[in-house]
């Protein structure tokens, strides 16, 4: 459906190109409109045995650009068309529509011009340069998303969720920590990903992630896309394997709300999954638990906005079941106050 | 907004402009052509000629708008001194490199040279190392307005630019009382290299006039899109407001030098023909340039006359050079106002009988809005004569095999607007089978222009609704009739290609970094080469070491050009004669684009004892 809609506009547009061409508006010069006292020593269309366009439009069938005319045939010049065809119209026509390959003779001498003149081990080094100062870039970036203290019955709670990356376009090294420290109750949470660029607005994800919680240590595989949705949703959404065979998965997107050229709300929400329950670490099969923010940022500079907002976060099933047992809230509301950073 | 900022800017001015005036008469960053208060160049007056030019390429402090930064500069001056020989002469200059830290370069832009004189590290040359002196030497074969730059590192976003004229041998064919060079460039104080690094890492870095959620209730004339577009356009993964990458957020806007506040003043007496040299040395802006009450003439492009055309407005992209006389009869100031193509900022002059004179200067415009057209997907009939045969012949649409006849003009009487609340989302902008298949179309590629028109009879972003009249390319009539008279026996279709989110530019999907086929050439063979613009920006490309006839409906007369400006979802066709053998650079001359990839070398084959 999608396709036939974008067909027939394209279609509608084709037809009426070829519909109304021949009332286009002339271009703007007319020869003899040239100003007289401007000391331009103009060549009269007589000595140059042609006229550059036409100046009335009305004019008549006539085909202006009379050196192109001679030596080209005159193309049918379309059904669509009865009126004066000014402009490259007879070339156009003549043109051939599909690329030729250039001639063997392009492809003759030496490979680099410069080698004859100049040493060529000092031209393949400024080549190499060359090169590289036209596209191969590579970057280091490091960015702190959410930095923050949380106000959790009536505890507080350092949060961060921070990533960089080190590399080119389309490959990076791309390293993700998440924690929380508050007295005695600490979580770390480190990634290291090879990221590769497969799709102008998505990455491939895949590396390493290690937990370390109360002394409890784990490691997974990770598989994951991170990118930008349309309608500019960021996502982020990974699969986990952990080394005693257990598989989770985690999605997140954020979407950035300009609410001025600098004050930015911004919702965000994050969903954890697991194929099966793991009471070491209070996890029960099915969604576990759900996090959805709500920041308000202002971007002091691009690159530093201090923020506040609000998250409710949830458990569910099994793993809120968990939770009830140690005696914990299945939900709640908080508020935080944070910093979102980058270079 | 904008308002706001010109008010700022005004009140700035009436604090500091004696003071600034003071030190920019005196300072000795300046040339004596980009002096302000100027009485202009006189006519036989040789600013830096003679048999052998020295110029050194050095670090220098540059000052505008009370700040002070790092520059790279020529011979200590930014702009660089003007270079002026007659044709016949010979160019000799002698390359100085100071720098001790960097290797630098002098690119002649749009002068016709031997391919190793053109000063290209890599190509051409292999660059000047600290503590070098390399001459070029060259015959002057034709007359006109160009310029010199670095081609090294981004050297030339640092000052190192700088105005060429080349003076006819017999009678030139512009007849004028008095002239004046303006380079008009863009200037920051943040590094280059950190300026690219924001591009690639934040989204609209420098774009201060994005559509916000407060424009929604606001009578902001930026703001004027409706939710449903506003949607379209996220859902797009595009903005409809990126204009520009780098914009006045960080860029000072110059006029040779001046900053707005420091009012370059040019001298004329009322009644004669003043011959303006306009050439645009930014690293990224593209200039919308008008006098208010005062008639343009344009005589020359690209160093190439053209026959006088009259307009009150005209837009000089990136490395374009534009000549035109303004005759102003009467003993008052005129206001030079070259606004940004985003409206972000202006650089500004003044054009006056005498020194501390001043007109009004007009409020920023408001900044333009994307549009249909410039996704690629052309819905206005308005444009030139060229663009309705190229879309006849157009194979991406033959291919997608429609039966015209069978079509309706269901969405002929639509405007841009009305489109866009049709579900403009569910048409493919990145339509694969619309991509020639030499086209790599990889995470590097956001968009593919659906139905590409020609922008040659385009007024240009921001200017299609302005109540004047604006230069577009078709206007423009070579003066002289165009020296090859031969149809073209080939075409060749480059496609300009990027990812704006990414900061990603190639060429048909490629960066020049990905080791990428030359596009190849036999000498003096005559081809039809469009551009297909795929991005949402415009593209001004550059081909080193020849002048190519842009199409514009003028045959046999149609502007030469080395530069010309694609628009955004357009292309741009023009036949070029390579008569210039060896290795020439072919690129965006966006200095971001060019460096994130946007090149690649042209050649010319065979040599046949070119290189001697």
């Amino acid at each position: 459906m999608k396709t036939i809609i974008s067909l027939l506009i394209l279609a509608s547009f084709h037809h009426a190109v070829l519909a109304q061409h021949q009332h286009e508006v002339e271009p703007d010069v007319v020869p003899t409109a040239a100003d007289p006292h401007a000391g331009h020593s103009m060549p009269t269309p007589a000595e140059t045995m042609a006229t550059p366009d036409v100046p009335d439009p009305h004019a008549g069938h006539e085909m202006p650009g009379m050196i192109m005319q001679q030596q080209m045939p005159v193309a049918n010049m379309d059904a669509h068309t009865d009126h004066v065809m000014p402009g490259t119209s007879g070339m156009q026509m003549s043109m051939p529509e599909e690329e030729s390959p250039a001639p063997p003779a392009a492809f003759s001498g030496p490979e680099h011009a410069a080698d004859l003149i100049f040493d060529s081990s000092v031209m393949a080094a400024a080549r190499e340069e060359l090169r590289i100062n036209h596209g191969d870039y590579n970057g280091l970036f490091v960015m702190a998303d959410r930095f923050e203290v949380q106000h959790r019955d009536r505890n507080e709670l350092l949060l961060w969720d921070a990533q960089g990356w080190y590399g080119t376009d389309e490959n990076r090294l791309w390293l993700k920590t998440e924690g929380e420290a508050s007295t005695g109750d600490d979580e770390l949470e480190l990634q290291a990903l090879w990221s590769h660029a497969f799709h102008p607005w998505f990455d491939f994800q895949s590396g390493l992630r290690v937990d370390f919680e109360d002394g409890f240590e784990r490691s997974h595989l990770v598989l994951g896309i991170q990118g930008l949705m349309p309608y500019r949703f960021e996502v982020d959404t990974a699969l986990f394997l952990s080394d005693a065979g257990e598989l989770s998965a985690r999605i997140e997107s954020e979407y950035d709300w300009w609410l001025t050229q600098r004050l930015i709300l911004q919702p965000r929400i994050e969903l954890n999954l697991s194929a099966q329950d793991i009471p070491e670490q209070s996890l029960g099969k099915g969604l576990g638990n759900m996090e959805a923010g709500l920041r308000l940022r202002y971007q002091i500079r691009r690159e530093f906005a201090p923020y506040f907002g609000i998250e409710y976060s949830r458990k569910f099933g099994a793993t809120a079941d968990y939770t009830r047992r140690a005696g914990m809230k299945t939900s709640d509301w908080h508020a935080m106050l944070g910093v979102q950073a980058w270079f | 907004m904008k308002d706001h900022t010109h008010r700022t800017a005004r009140r700035k001015l009436l604090a500091t402009g004696s003071a600034l005036g003071a030190v920019s008469l005196l300072s000795p960053l300046l040339p004596a052509w980009a002096q302000n208060g100027t009485a202009g160049i006189p006519p036989q007056l040789l600013t830096l000629g003679g048999d052998n030019i020295q110029l050194e390429i050095g670090h220098s402090t540059f000052s505008t708008g009370g700040r002070s930064g790092h520059a790279v500069t020529v011979n200590g001056t930014l702009p660089a001194p003007l270079i002026r020989k007659r044709v016949g002469e010979t160019m000799r200059v002698s390359v100085s490199n100071r720098l001790t830290d960097a290797d630098t370069s002098i690119h002649w832009h749009g002068v016709l040279l031997p391919f190793q004189m053109d000063g290209v590290p890599g190509i051409s040359f292999p660059g000047i190392k600290p503590g070098e002196t390399f001459i070029y030497e060259f015959p002057v074969l034709h007359a006109g307005t160009y310029w010199y730059h670095s081609h090294s590192n981004l050297q030339e976003a640092q000052g190192h630019y700088g105005p060429i004229v080349f003076d006819p041998e017999a009678e030139d064919p512009v007849a004028y009382d008095r002239e004046h060079v303006i380079v008009l460039s863009d200037w920051s104080f943040t590094h280059p290299h950190t300026i690219m690094e924001k591009l690639k890492k934040g989204e609209a870095y420098f774009d201060y006039q994005r559509l916000s959620a407060r424009g929604m209730f606001i009578d902001d004339p930026e703001q004027q899109m409706s939710w449903q577009e506003r949607l379209m356009w996220s859902r797009m993964r595009m903005s409809a407001t990126d204009i520009a990458d780098v914009t006045g957020a960080t860029y000072t806007y110059l006029v040779n030098g001046h900053g707005p506040l420091e009012n370059w003043t040019a001298l004329f007496s009322p009644g004669e023909r003043v011959r303006l040299r306009f050439i645009n040395a930014s690293a990224m802006t593209v200039f919308n340039v008008r006098i208010p009450g005062l008639p343009i003439s344009i005589v020359q492009a690209d160093g190439n006359p053209v026959r006088p055309v009259e307009v009150d407005e005209f837009v000089i992209c990136v490395a374009e050079t534009y000549d035109v006389i303004v005759q102003p009869t009467e003993d008052r100031a005129f206001t030079l106002v070259a606004e940004s193509s985003d409206r972000s900022g202006m650089a500004r002059a003044t054009l006056a009988p005498r020194m501390g004179m001043e007109a009004e200067i007009p409020a920023l415009r408001a900044r333009p809005l994307l549009g249909l057209d410039d996704m690629g997907m052309n819905h206005d009939m308005t444009s030139d004569v060229t663009s309705q045969e190229d879309a006849m012949s157009q194979p991406g649409m033959n291919q997608a095999g429609m039966d015209h006849a069978a079509m309706g003009h269901a969405s002929m009487n639509m405007s841009s607007r009305e489109m866009n609340s049709m579900d403009i989302g569910n048409m493919k902008m990145r339509d694969k089978s619309l991509a020639p298949a030499d086209m790599e179309v990889g995470a590097g590629v956001d968009m593919i222009a659906m139905n590409p028109m020609d922008s040659a009879g385009k007024r240009g972003l921001g200017l299609e609704n302005v109540n004047h009249r604006v230069l577009v390319y078709t206007d423009l009539v070579a003066l002289d009739p165009n020296p090859d008279p031969r149809p073209p026996s080939r075409s060749l279709e480059i496609h300009l290609t990027g990812n704006m989110e990414r900061y990603m530019w190639s060429f048909d999907g490629r960066k020049f970094s990905s080791i990428v086929e030359p596009i190849r050439f036999t000498r003096n063979e005559r081809v039809r080469v469009t551009l297909v613009n795929d991005t949402m920006m415009q593209h001004p490309i550059h081909l080193h070491g020849h002048f190519f006839e842009v199409i514009t409906g003028n045959p046999g007369f149609h502007p030469r050009k080395h530069t010309v400006n694609v628009l955004p979802g357009s292309k741009i066709s023009f036949d070029l004669t390579a008569d210039a053998p060896g290795d020439w650079a072919f690129h965006c001359h966006l200095l971001f684009h060019m460096h994130a990839g946007m090149f690649n070398v042209v050649t010319v084959r065979p040599l046949d004892g070119a290189a001697t």
